[in-house]
C-alpha cells in the first residue's frame, strides 16, 4: 500500500541531456544572488518517457515549429519587402541573444525581451504588422532564434539600469498571490523536487523556453506559462508583455544563471 | 406538479437557511490557542462528504499535497505536507478544525497549505473567486469528521 500512494521521485533524477551527441548541461552551482546551492534544468524532474523526446531532435515535436520558422525567415512580408533574411542572412547570426534575454534595451529605456526586439524589426524594418505574443509566427520565431543558443550558458545582466527590475521581479516571485494564497517561491523554490499530486516540482527555470508542452500540443512562452501557475492559484493573472510580466521573467532568468539553453525543451 | 415545486422549494429554503442564520462567518470564527473549539455550522459533519472534498480538485484537493493511506484507490498522493495517517491521535478535533480553518494562524504563518476558511487571500484573487472562502463552513466540518476517523492508536 505504501508503495501505492508513496510517489516514486523525490529530488532531480540523475540523467544526462545528450543531444545530437552533444552534452547539454542541466545542473550548475547556483548564482551567488540566487537562495538555492544547486540548480536544475526542468528536464530533470520529468518522466523518462518525456525526457527522450528532447533527446533527438527528430522525435522532440517543438522542431516542426522550428522548420516552420526557418520559412518565415525567408519570406518578405511588410510594405518594404523584406525578410529577415535579408537583413540578418543566416539565423545563426542571431546566436547567443537567448542567453542574454532580457536585456536592457536604450531604445524603450526598459529590458527588451525576444518578442520585443521581434517585433521592432517587423514594425519599424519591415513595415509589418507586430505579431502578438503568442501567435504561432511568433512563438514558432523564437524558437528558431533560442535554437541557436542552445548549450550556451544563460548569461543575463543584472546590474546597471536592470537592477531596479530585479527587485521588481523578485517581489513579484515572493508575493502571494490568489485565493490559495501562494508565491512562485512556495512551489519552485520551497518544494522543488516533491511531488504535487501528478506533478513533480521543477525549479521553475525559463532556460528551455519556448517549451513544447504535450498538454498544449505545441510551443508555448514563458509568460503563458506563468499565466497557467497564477491562474492555477486563483489569482488574475499579468497580462502577456507587461511590465510584471518582464520584471518576473528576467528575475527568473537570473535564478538559471549558467544553465544551458534547451530550446525547445519538451515538458509534459 | 405545484405541489412538489412547493415542497421541494421549502426544502431549498430550508437547507440554505440553516447554512446562512447558523454558520459562523470567516471573520468571526473563535481562535484561541490553535484551537477552534465550537463547530462553525452546529451540524455534524459528514465524513463521507469529507473524503471526496479531500479528492476532489476543485475543492479540498488535500491529496495534492498530503499523503493518505485510507484513499488508495486515487494514485497520487503529493508529498509537499506531511502524511495524513493517524492525523487523529495526533490532534484534537479542535485542533484540526483550527488548521483547516486558517493553517497560517493556527500552525505557521509561512505555510504552504491554503488557509480553507479564512478571508485573509493573497493579491490579485481572480474575480470568481472574490471575497470567497475555498471551502464552505459545513464543507469544512464534513472534511473535520473525516479527518477524525483517521485513528492508528
Ligand atoms: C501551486 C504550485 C505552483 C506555484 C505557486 C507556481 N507554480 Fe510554476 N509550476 C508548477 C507546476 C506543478 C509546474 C509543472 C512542473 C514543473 O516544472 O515544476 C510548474 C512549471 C513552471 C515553469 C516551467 C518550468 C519548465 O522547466 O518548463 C515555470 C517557468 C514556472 N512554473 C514559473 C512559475 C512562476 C514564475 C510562478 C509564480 C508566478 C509559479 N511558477 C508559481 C506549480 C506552481
Ligand atoms: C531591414 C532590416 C531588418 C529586417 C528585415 C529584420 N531585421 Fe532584425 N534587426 C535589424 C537591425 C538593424 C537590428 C539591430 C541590430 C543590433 O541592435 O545590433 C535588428 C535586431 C534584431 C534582433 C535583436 C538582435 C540583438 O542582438 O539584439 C532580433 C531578435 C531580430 N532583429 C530578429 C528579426 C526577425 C525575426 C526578423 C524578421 C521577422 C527581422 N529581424 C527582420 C534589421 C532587420
Ligand atoms: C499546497 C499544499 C497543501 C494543501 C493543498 C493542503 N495542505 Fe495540509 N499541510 C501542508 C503543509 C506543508 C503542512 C505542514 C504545516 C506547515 O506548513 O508548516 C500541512 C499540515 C496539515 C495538517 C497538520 C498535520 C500534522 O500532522 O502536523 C493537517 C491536519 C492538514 N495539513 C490537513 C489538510 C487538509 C484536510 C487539506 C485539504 C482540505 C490540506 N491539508 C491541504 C500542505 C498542504
Amino acid at each position: 500500500l505504501a508503495s501505492l500512494v508513496s510517489p516514486a521521485l523525490a529530488d532531480p533524477d540523475n540523467n544526462q541531456l545528450i543531444i545530437e551527441g552533444e552534452l547539454i548541461v542541466t545542473d550548475v552551482a547556483a548564482p551567488d544572488s540566487s537562495p538555492l546551492d544547486h540548480i536544475y534544468s526542468g528536464w530533470r524532474f520529468r518522466s523518462p518517457e518525456t525526457q527522450s523526446l528532447q533527446m533527438d531532435d527528430f522525435e522532440n515535436p517543438g522542431f516542426v515549429a522550428v522548420d516552420a520558422a526557418a520559412e518565415t525567415w525567408e519570406t518578405a512580408d511588410g510594405s518594404e519587402g523584406k525578410s529577415c533574411a535579408s537583413c540578418h542572412e543566416d539565423v545563426s547570426s542571431l546566436a547567443g541573444l537567448r542567453a542574454e534575454l532580457p536585456k536592457w534595451d536604450e531604445a524603450t529605456n526598459k529590458p527588451a525581451t525576444m518578442e520585443n526586439l521581434i517585433n521592432r524589426c517587423r514594425t519599424d524594418r519591415m513595415g509589418a504588422e507586430a505579431w502578438g505574443w503568442e501567435q504561432k509566427e511568433m512563438v514558432n520565431m523564437t524558437a528558431l532564434i533560442s535554437l541557436q543558443s542552445r548549450g550556451m550558458p544563460v548569461n543575463i545582466q543584472t546590474d546597471g539600469p536592470m537592477a531596479e527590475w530585479m527587485e521588481k521581479g523578485k517581489d513579484l516571485y515572493y508575493t502571494r498571490v490568489g485565493q490559495l494564497n501562494m508565491s512562485c517561491s512556495n512551489c519552485h523554490e520551497d518544494n522543488y523536487g516533491n511531488q504535487i499530486r501528478s506533478d513533480h516540482l521543477s525549479q521553475g527555470q525559463i532556460n528551455g523556453f519556448p517549451v513544447y508542452r504535450l498538454k498544449w500540443a505545441g510551443l508555448g512562452s514563458i509568460h503563458r506559462r506563468f499565466k497557467g501557475c497564477m491562474e492555477n492559484i486563483r489569482a488574475t493573472p499579468f497580462k502577456r508583455g507587461s511590465d510584471e510580466f518582464i520584471a518576473l521573467e528576467a528575475y527568473v532568468a537570473s535564478r538559471g544563471a549558467g544553465l544551458a539553453v534547451e530550446t525547445p525543451s519538451v515538458r509534459n | 406538479m405545484k405541489k412538489l415545486v412547493v415542497a421541494a422549494s421549502a426544502v431549498l429554503m430550508l437547507t440554505v437557511g440553516v447554512a446562512l442564520a447558523d454558520a459562523v462567518g470567516p471573520n468571526d470564527v473563535a481562535m484561541a490557542d490553535a484551537v477552534v473549539a465550537e463547530s462553525l455550522t452546529g451540524v455534524a459533519g459528514d465524513p463521507a462528504a469529507g473524503r471526496d472534498i479531500m479528492i476532489n480538485r476543485k475543492l479540498g484537493n488535500c491529496l495534492a499535497c498530503h499523503v493518505n493511506s485510507e484513499i488508495p484507490e486515487q494514485p497520487f498522493h503529493g508529498e509537499v505536507g506531511p502524511p495524513l495517517d493517524g492525523v487523529a491521535d495526533r490532534w484534537t478535533e479542535g485542533e484540526l478544525r483550527a488548521i483547516l480553518v486558517d493553517v497560517k494562524q493556527a500552525m505557521n504563518p509561512e505555510s504552504i497549505m491554503p488557509s480553507f476558511y479564512s478571508l485573509k487571500l493573497g493579491a490579485r484573487v481572480a474575480e470568481k473567486f472574490e471575497g470567497k472562502t475555498i471551502l464552505g463552513a459545513q464543507q469544512v466540518e464534513d472534511v473535520l469528521a473525516y479527518l477524525m476517523t483517521l485513528k492508528e492508536e
